[in-house]
């Protein structure tokens, strides 16, 4: 399996996935930078999603939606912070409630980061995402659960513990 | 997910999206507490704390039973072990995404 390591803060609601690719570091920004291979990978088989605006700059926009197997259509995008090419790149996650891809008020949902560097066998590509709130974390749940990214078995217990 | 769960995960989440209510569980979860001493230890009316613990209750997250003029109220930890597996589900989408990446690659 190419995920090496998953970490969780509790605190912090974030969670960093750490990822080797045997292919070199251009070729795995290759699947982010092409929205063909971006929508391939994004959604789960059941609920594949259809990038239709991408731009990985500064300030840029990626909108995609993903259609469940009833073919109800779900919105989301990011909002592109930075990016150095070929090897980090940052953005805030939003949900839109139609193709007009209006960021749904309370937003973001979460930010992200992923960065990868060369290895001796190819690519280590590590995955953070840090979750503003409870709140959001509902969000992403009423998406269907596709939207997800990692949460400890007991993050329930940094919900809890915000208080 | 099935259908169910969906609901259930709404309900959950929609249960501590609210910062007295994740406090009040965690209250319920240490030991049983009536309702009359949970609403002393808020600035909020009787009325607005009995509104906080019935949507918890309704989420299966806390349950209530009479003793006398009292009602008290305990957390379900059995519910809370739910929670934890539909969490557990969002990591699987991760690793789907991180696997997806990786044939996609070989296919070169």
């Amino acid at each position: 399996m190419p995920v090496t390591n998953v970490t969780k803060d509790l605190d912090a609601r974030s969670l960093v996935i750490t990822a080797e690719f045997a292919a070199s570091v251009e070729r795995v920004w290759q699947v982010y930078a092409d929205p063909r291979q971006l929508e391939r990978v994004w959604g789960p088989p059941t609920h594949p999603a259809t990038v239709v605006e991408h731009s990985l700059t500064p300030g840029g926009r990626m909108h995609y939606y993903m259609t469940s197997p009833e073919g109800e259509k779900y919105y989301g995008g990011w909002r592109v912070l930075a990016v150095e090419e070929p090897h980090r790149f940052t953005f805030e996650d939003f949900f839109a409630g139609d193709e007009s891809f209006t960021p749904t008020p309370g937003m973001p949902v979460s930010t992200s980061e992923f960065t990868l560097e060369p290895t001796a066998s190819g690519t280590r590509a590590v995955f953070t995402t840090t979750y503003e709130t409870p709140e959001a974390l509902q969000q992403v749940l009423e998406m269907g659960m596709e939207e997800g990214a990692t949460l400890a078995t007991n993050q329930i217990d940094a919900l809890l513990a915000e208080g | 997910m099935i259908e169910a769960d969906e609901d259930r995960a709404d309900a959950f989440f929609h249960a501590l999206a609210d910062r007295t209510r994740r406090d009040i569980l965690r209250r319920v979860l240490a030991g049983e507490h009536s309702v009359t001493a949970l609403a002393a230890s808020y600035p909020m009316s009787f009325a607005a704390v009995q509104k906080h613990v019935a949507v918890l209750e309704r989420a299966g997250l806390l349950s209530k039973r009479r003793q006398g003029r009292e009602q008290l109220a305990s957390g379900d930890v059995e519910a809370l072990r739910s929670v934890a597996s539909m969490l557990t589900e969002l990591e699987d989408v991760w690793r789907g995404r991180i696997a997806r990446i990786d044939e996609l690659i070989q296919e070169d």
